[in-house]
């Protein structure tokens, strides 16, 4: 029986730190912990609700635009402001190619080496490189030429000794199992994911005039106006070409690189497709509208829950019935640790009582997180793509249900099988397919608009604070790439009073709540196999499935108008 | 087709195309403005054998600047990572994890200490014995210290490492600091910009290997080629404002045709930064040209300084000149040019104005 550690949790985004006990070379028991907090809900009090969407942008980068969206309509739904048609048009592109970037940048960069030995490249033969690759795909990067170039570039940095990134993975351990032809390929595909993502993201500096970090977004609309004929107008018919273009060369990758890739890595890891289950119970928000905001019953990725993995029901949402858990975070609530709070009346006290750092283990029966633990109806939910796309096939919805099957033929596994670490990656990269097939329809609905003349971009009419009522609250939610997103705003005298984010990554990473139920992430690491407990792959590998974000996951939020925390300390 | 053609020794050995390799050198000479007569010397520096160690460190971070280097064209940042210098941690995107992560910080601490590149990415909070970020069970601050008290050089990239950015605005809950704040004695040069721009940060790593040393830098330890010109004096709208054509309304005509966003809360007359020029995401664009105002992000605290964003600056920046944007802009169009050609030196000189009340840096 043993204690193993993962800290820092690496090819995520922020600070995260596992910790399982391991027996009979299976994880028994884990603990998920975020280590770092800033507070941003608290920072942006008392400033114009109109330009919140700048600072909660900051919270994530790696899911730049996310809390800028969702921001923007948490005001727009406390003031009553639907935006014109063109801008819902523009951040449903900016949106979409948000998934598409995030999700294959996570496959390649941030999960790939988990299943993919780079020193495993050296044996291979570059000519059944290229058969293999010639075998899965149409790619034309396939040549026995090609292969060789890449093999001879990851011959030097290993003969260099002077491995940069690669140099501290767990290379050679048992549970990689690529034949090394698949593994010069992955790099190879890990190597050209890296320029397609500069290039594909070419669409977000059009859109949004950089990435990361849009600055295109308003309370009302977007300020990407169109014209036909202006040649600086932010659209016009040259700039939509060229987002046309990008889009169409992402499809291009997604179906011969992307797709092909994951089949093929996940063919040689079948029995992954029965391990790292989460809690059973999937939500999402639901995602693109094709009309009002409010018409969530045409959004193209539909909004319902699922519980107990059973795929003949979906459930609706309500909102209001998220609330949050601080028995295991580093929070107080005035009403003791038992009690769960939603996020209209939440309250964030920080308190840290861990270990005195540096430490070696936190004390996990008492508080062990910088997250919440979000509930819905007080049941643990997995979000994600997985929940997305499973909320979307038991919805019936025909192109997702079409998808789904494929895979599932392809690897003569039931629909069972989805509910895994490999389930996830699946799901992921079906999603990426999904949207790179639709980008361009936005795209051209946008240019149908601006040659009929419809060039509004912008609904102003309550740009002026002078305009809102005394006090408004709202909500925005979204689904981010990484899961379920929603932030609460209250205005009071024409400045936010409070602000509260609940983020896909605290749905997932949270700790135990009151009842001692695991949170996602702790649910999926239970009988994972370690090969060996001190290079523990097999942790990567689940947690990575979930695609951790820890920068979105802590947050702040106090809805009683307390001074700030730290001076209760 | 291969990724790189053939070419001579040092070159082969790392793997960049001769072609390549002058091209991106060429570039890199410019964006530091150095006389063409560098180019050797950049060549010779970047063509040794043993790659310098680089290390990036993730505080209290949102990992934008980690993701602007993604982004990085010229030279991609595959070059970058793999060829130019060693990378050998970085918590996003590195393979190893956990304790064989740490070792790593480790060893180069130990064993390239004096010789290694650190670049700092976030705030480090400083209220409560730094309790609100910690990596594999130290705090940012104790990590901080260690590592960059024994690089060769230290370089914060971002507003949050910076200045303690955003996260450091009022209230500042966790006692957010930069970097060279919250570890006083080191020699930092600051990339600010939210996020920091991959060129500029390229472009500086390049002229430390060649030289070695860091480029002229201004009196937040900015170098002068990225920071030393107001926006608003490299703009592509600033014929509409000298011309007096503003954008009133959002999605107006005006913003259609590409006009003038002072009105609209532009910063750009009052903040400095190469943004206009060299853009984002391979010069594809810059938030002025996609028709929002510019926010001031490489300004010096900013969040608090610069804001609230979408009111407009009250008056044309200068001394005593108590004119606004729309008289100037009906004619006087030579006094603008020499207003803000003076702020330009006045701002070079001037320490800014909005310093932080002073129980926000405490800890």
């Amino acid at each position: 029986m043993a204690r193993v550690v993962v800290d820092p949790v690496t090819r995520i985004e922020g600070h995260l730190r596992i910790e399982a006990q391991v027996d009979g070379g299976k994880v028994s028991d884990a603990w998920s912990s975020g280590t770092m907090f800033r507070g941003i809900e608290l920072i942006v009090r008392n400033r114009d609700p109109r330009e919140v969407w700048l600072w909660t942008q900051r919270i994530c980068a790696v899911c730049t635009m996310v809390h800028a969206l969702a921001s923007v309509r948490a005001v727009e739904n406390a003031l009553d402001i639907e935006v014109p048609n063109n801008a819902r048009l523009v951040r449903n592109i900016i949106s979409s190619s948000q998934y598409i970037h995030d999700h294959i940048i996570h496959f390649y960069h941030l999960h790939a080496l988990d299943w993919v030995d780079i020193t495993g490249a050296l044996k291979a033969d570059p000519a059944k490189t290229s058969q293999l690759a010639q075998s899965i795909s149409e790619w034309p990067k396939s040549s026995t030429t090609y292969f060789k170039g890449v093999q001879d570039r990851v011959k030097r940095l290993v003969e260099s000794r002077q491995l940069s990134l690669f140099t501290s993975g767990y290379w050679g351990h048992p549970a990689y199992r690529l034949p090394p032809e698949a593994d010069l390929l992955a790099v190879a595909h890990y190597l050209e994911a890296l320029e397609f993502q500069r290039e594909f993201i070419r669409i977000h500096a059009v859109l949004g005039g950089k990435n990361p970090h849009l600055q295109t977004f308003l309370v009302g609309g977007m300020t990407t106006s169109l014209d036909l004929n202006e040649p600086q107008a932010p659209l016009n018919p040259e700039r939509l070409d060229f987002l046309a273009q990008v889009a169409k060369s992402a499809k291009t990758f997604v179906d011969q690189v992307l797709i092909p890739d994951v089949l093929a890595v996940a063919g040689f890891y079948k029995d992954w497709f029965s391990l790292g289950q989460g809690p059973g119970n999937y939500l999402s928000y639901g995602a693109f509208p094709q009309g009002g905001i409010k018409d969530t019953a045409r959004y193209f990725l539909p909004r319902g829950f699922i519980l107990n993995n059973d795929l003949s029901k979906v459930y609706p949402v309500d909102p209001s019935k998220v609330a949050e858990y601080v028995t295991h975070s580093w929070y107080e609530y005035t009403e003791g640790n038992q009690v769960s709070k939603p996020p209209a009346e939440g309250e964030t006290n920080p308190k840290y009582t861990g270990p005195k750092p540096p430490y070696e283990y936190l004390n996990v029966e008492q508080k062990y997180s910088w997250l919440k633990a979000p509930r819905y109806e007080d049941r643990v939910m997995e979000v994600g793509p997985l929940s997305r796309l499973l909320v979307a096939y038991a919805s019936g919805n025909p192109e997702v249900k079409i998808a789904v099957d494929g895979v599932l033929a392809h690897f003569k596994v039931p629909p069972t099988a989805l509910f895994s670490t490999l389930g996830r990656v699946a799901a992921r990269a079906l999603e990426t397919q999904l949207l790179a097939n639709h980008i361009v329809g936005w795209i051209e609905e946008l240019r149908a608009n601006m040659h009929s003349g419809d060039l509004a971009i912008h609904n102003g009419e309550k740009w002026d604070p002078g305009t809102w009522p005394k006090s408004a609250k709202g909500y925005g939610l979204f689904e981010a790439p990484r899961g379920s997103l929603g932030h609460w705003v209250e205005i009071q005298d024409q400045v936010v009073k409070n602000y509260q984010c609940v983020v896909p990554t605290t749905w997932n990473a949270g700790p135990r709540d009151a009842k001692g139920q695991r949170g996602p992430y702790e649910t999926a690491l239970l009988n994972t196999p370690l090969a060996d407990p001190e290079r523990p792959l097999e942790i990567l590998r689940t947690v990575h499935s979930f695609d951790p974000c820890l920068a979105c996951a802590v947050h702040v939020v106090d809805a009683r108008g307390r001074t700030r925390a730290r001076k209760e300390i | 087709m291969s990724l790189y053609e053939p070419l001579p020794e040092a070159l082969e050995a790392r793997g960049i195309s001769r072609r390549k390799f002058v091209q991106f050198c060429s570039a890199m000479v410019a964006a530091l403005a150095l006389p063409e007569r560098y180019l050797g010397a950049v060549m010779n520096a970047l063509e040794k054998t043993e790659k310098p160690v680089l290390v990036w460190l993730e505080f209290q971070d949102c990992a934008g600047n980690t993701e602007s280097m993604l982004r990085s064209a010229d030279p991609p940042v595959a070059d970058i990572v793999l060829e130019l210098l060693s990378w050998e941690y970085h918590e996003t995107i590195m393979a190893g994890a956990g304790k064989q992560a740490e070792a790593v910080l480790d060893r180069v601490v130990k064993q390239d200490a004096g010789k290694y590149i650190v670049v700092v990415e976030g705030s480090i909070p400083t209220a409560d014995d730094g309790v609100y970020c910690t990596i594999g069970g130290r705090t940012a601050l104790d990590i901080a210290k260690e590592v960059c008290t024994h690089a060769a050089a230290t370089i914060a990239v971002g507003a949050c490492a910076w200045d303690g950015g955003i996260v450091r605005a009022n209230p500042n809950p966790t006692g957010a600091l930069g970097l060279q704040e919250a570890v006083p004695g080191i020699k930092v040069v600051n990339l600010g910009g939210c996020p920091h721009n991959a060129a500029n940060t390229a472009a500086v790593l390049v002229h430390y290997l060649t030289f070695p040393e860091m480029p002229p830098l201004d009196q937040y330890n900015r170098p002068l080629f990225a920071y030393g010109e107001l926006i608003h004096d490299q703009c592509e709208r600033r014929a509409h404002y000298d011309a007096g054509n503003f954008v009133e309304e959002w999605g107006d005509e005006g913003s259609r045709k590409g006009w003038c966003l002072y009105k609209m809360g532009c910063k750009g007359p009052d903040a400095t930064y190469n943004c206009p020029t060299v853009r984002w995401n391979s010069g594809t664009s810059w938030p002025v040209k996609s028709g929002h105002g510019c926010i001031a992000c490489a300004s010096h605290r900013f969040w608090d300084a610069m804001s609230p964003f979408y009111k407009p600056l009250p008056k044309v920046p200068g001394f005593g000149v108590d004119v606004t944007a729309e008289e100037i802009g009906w004619g006087v169009v030579g006094g603008v040019a020499v207003l803000t050609a003076a702020h330009a030196v006045a701002s070079a000189v001037r320490p800014r104005k909005a310093e932080e009340p002073k129980d926000d840096s405490q800890g």
